[in-house]
């Protein structure tokens, strides 16, 4: 068996609605916004583990959790064995430089008033990891190894003096200079134009198994997850709904969800079938989420009064196949 | 088989002025869209995809002009045609457009139904405001939405309602053509879907001709018959769709094709183009791809490639297929 590298169990994140102050009176509890509500993985060294889903489902909420850039409301995530949740930020400073992220768009993600050099040097200097004379040394290191080659052109340059891919190219040297042993990629490439993407997610795959860093890939793109990840979790409201390995999502996928998903993906082979649509309607507000199983308001294979009071279990299938549908429930 | 041309673009050149000179958006550009044809405009961020569109309908911004070229519409060329002539005879009743609607197209200080008669009204002068109204409900029931959210605003509408919304506002005045402007992007998946479908069906409903924008191929393939491949400004290879995507000729073609991510194909990496899209500013000399072009030759980097026709309605601009 692989080793663990993170390992989230019963994750939470509640965010409290905002009202208004007669409302706040007159209500009888407070009002959370559920986005993300309970949900377990792990993610193995040198895994790419892929969590796909519509926006609005949580997947960047779980990323920033990992991080710790928002606090969790509750779960537990075990980094290395050690749960990180409970750690003061102060604490969890040394673990920064284990757990990295890169953002989706670099056009946001990168201080314009910074150079590269300060840039890439930033995480560095607040590690405390390299001397005066080294932190430049490195920084070109981190260019040859994203490619911005020679490094020298791009030490002094500044953001808008960059295309968007060489700005990715940037935004990806930040995540590794530290070298991490995990990184959250927020759909790093989907504000990429498509001829380019290929080469940033080439050069991102290369540096992982040079680097024998562990990802955590979030994207809505089913079929670039597909390619990418080695596992992937689908998810829908705050939830896992299913979740195994990239070939059993797609050739085998058994929610009624991902299904859906599968059949809205349009393929680019004109002589193939055309995309059916199976599930009306869109995903619904996380504030109040249908009860029992979320999907029955959208399900054409809803079995009955079992999906509308009752929140299915994420139940094994066998071959680390996992789905939370009452349908499969019932079988077993 | 054969069904009579609607749209004729012949030799298409706008540039937009700006301080550093003229940008060369879309230059020499031609193609044709048949009566119930689907044709897809596909090309990546910046190559004049949606300049295209805007020159159609003549609402290009104040600092870009259609420098040369005519666009013929049945035979009327909408390029000599004055401001005045396009809103009462073209715009929204012979051509609309769906914009990238999801975000920010829809007037968020007026609720769905004002938007839709100030559309019918402005275009025809003749319509009440009672007529319009009534046709405003018909509308959003025909693209399924329930016609007494005419009242509602935009903000109350979720992403793929504000799509609809949009197409109905299209439709308003009978066009013949619609012109989508990446439809589908900036929604989920299964509402992209949706829209698709939604867009599909009503062309064979109401006997449109579509022309479909976007950087996604895959979207094309599964709405259009045609579809012309832009890079920087340039279409490069136009023909159906089966035969470019399965026997592309043009290098940036194949490039693109291969780039994009097939779900039921076994796990690859995919290929990716190497350099970045040129600035549009100065563009490269002769063919504009040769920089990014594996099999470039020294004609290329001089002589700008003719855009042939290689048979049965299939064109490519590329010295490789000139030579042979």
């Amino acid at each position: 068996m692989e080793e663990t590298v993170i390992k989230v169990e019963n994750l939470k994140k509640w965010f409290p609605v905002r009202m208004g102050f007669l409302q706040t009176l007159m209500a009888t509890k407070k009002v959370f916004l559920r986005a993300v509500d309970g949900i377990d993985f792990e993610v193995k060294k040198k895994e790419i583990f892929g969590l796909v889903g519509e926006s609005g489902s949580g997947k960047t909420t779980t990323g920033r959790c990992l991080l710790r850039l928002t606090d969790p409301t509750s779960g537990k995530i075990f980094f290395q064995g050690k749960d990180i949740v409970l750690l003061s930020q102060k604490r969890f400073k040394p673990f920064r430089r284990k757990i990295q992220i890169i953002f989706q768009d670099p056009y946001e993600s990168l201080n314009p008033r910074m150079t590269i050099l300060d840039t890439l040097a930033e995480p560095l200097n607040v590690q405390g990891l390299a001397g005066e004379g080294e932190t430049e040394e490195k920084v070109r290191k981190t260019l040859e190894d994203v490619q911005l080659v020679p490094p020298e052109e791009f030490l002094y340059r500044y953001p808008h003096e960059l295309s968007g891919g060489q700005r990715q190219r940037v935004a990806t040297g930040r995540g590794l200079i530290l070298e991490p042993s995990f990184i959250v990629a927020d759909e790093p490439v989907s504000m990429l134009d498509v001829s380019i993407r290929a080469e940033i997610l080439d050069l991102m795959l290369d540096l992982i198994e040079k680097y024998g860093v562990s990802i955590l890939y979030i994207t809505h793109d089913l079929a670039l997850a597909r390619h990418i990840c080695d596992r992937i979790a689908v998810m829908y409201l705050g939830k896992i709904v299913e979740k195994g390995t990239a070939e059993q999502i797609v050739y085998e996928p058994l929610h009624p969800y991902t299904k859906a998903l599968l059949a809205a993906v349009p393929t680019p082979d004109p002589t193939s079938k055309r995309i059916q649509v199976v599930v009306k309607g869109e995903i619904p507000s996380p504030v109040n989420p249908p009860s029992g199983c979320r999907f029955h308001p959208r399900c054409n294979v809803c079995i009955g009064d079992v999906c509308r009071m009752k929140e299915p279990p994420l139940v094994d299938t066998g071959n680390g196949h996992s789905v939370a549908c009452h349908k499969y429930s019932h079988k077993t | 088989m054969s069904k009579p041309t609607m749209l004729d673009v012949a030799n298409l050149t706008t540039y937009y002025k700006i301080s550093r000179g003229y940008v060369r958006a879309v230059e020499n550009v031609s193609f044709q869209v048949k009566e119930r044809e689907a044709m897809g405009l596909a090309g990546e961020s910046g190559c004049g995809k949606t300049t295209i569109a805007l020159s159609l309908l003549k609402i290009l911004p104040h600092n870009g002009s259609i420098k040369s070229g005519h666009i013929f519409f049945r035979g009327l060329d909408l390029a000599q045609l004055d401001e005045y002539e396009m809103r009462q005879k073209i715009r929204w009743k012979k051509v609309s457009i769906v914009f990238q609607g999801a975000m920010n197209a829809l007037n968020p200080v007026y609720n769905i139904g004002d938007q839709m008669i100030e559309a019918i009204m402005t275009h025809e002068l003749e319509t009440s405001k009672s007529k319009a109204e009534e046709r405003s409900q018909k509308l959003l029931e025909l693209v399924g939405l329930e016609p007494s959210r005419v009242n509602n605003y935009p903000h109350e509408f979720s992403g793929g309602m504000k799509q609809r919304a949009m197409i109905a506002m299209a439709l308003a005045c009978n066009p013949e053509l619609i012109i989508g402007d990446e439809p589908g992007t900036a929604l989920d998946v299964i509402v992209q879907a949706q829209v698709l479908k939604l867009i599909k069906e009503l062309k064979e409903k109401l006997n449109l001709s579509v022309i479909m924008i976007t950087h996604d191929l895959s979207i094309i393939t599964e709405t259009c018959d045609k579809i012309a491949i832009m890079y920087a400004g340039k279409i490069v290879e136009y023909g159906d769709i089966v035969t470019v995507f399965k026997e592309p000729l043009h290098p940036y073609t194949r490039a693109l094709v291969q780039s994009f991510p097939d779900i039921t194909a076994a796990k690859t990496r995919m290929k990716s183009i190497h350099g970045s899209p040129p600035d549009l500013l100065s563009p490269p000399t002769g063919c504009r791809f040769h920089p990014r072009c594996e099999y470039a030759m020294d004609i290329c980097r001089k002589k700008e490639p003719p855009f042939l026709n290689v048979g049965h309605d299939h064109s490519v601009g590329c010295h490789l297929l000139s030579k042979a």
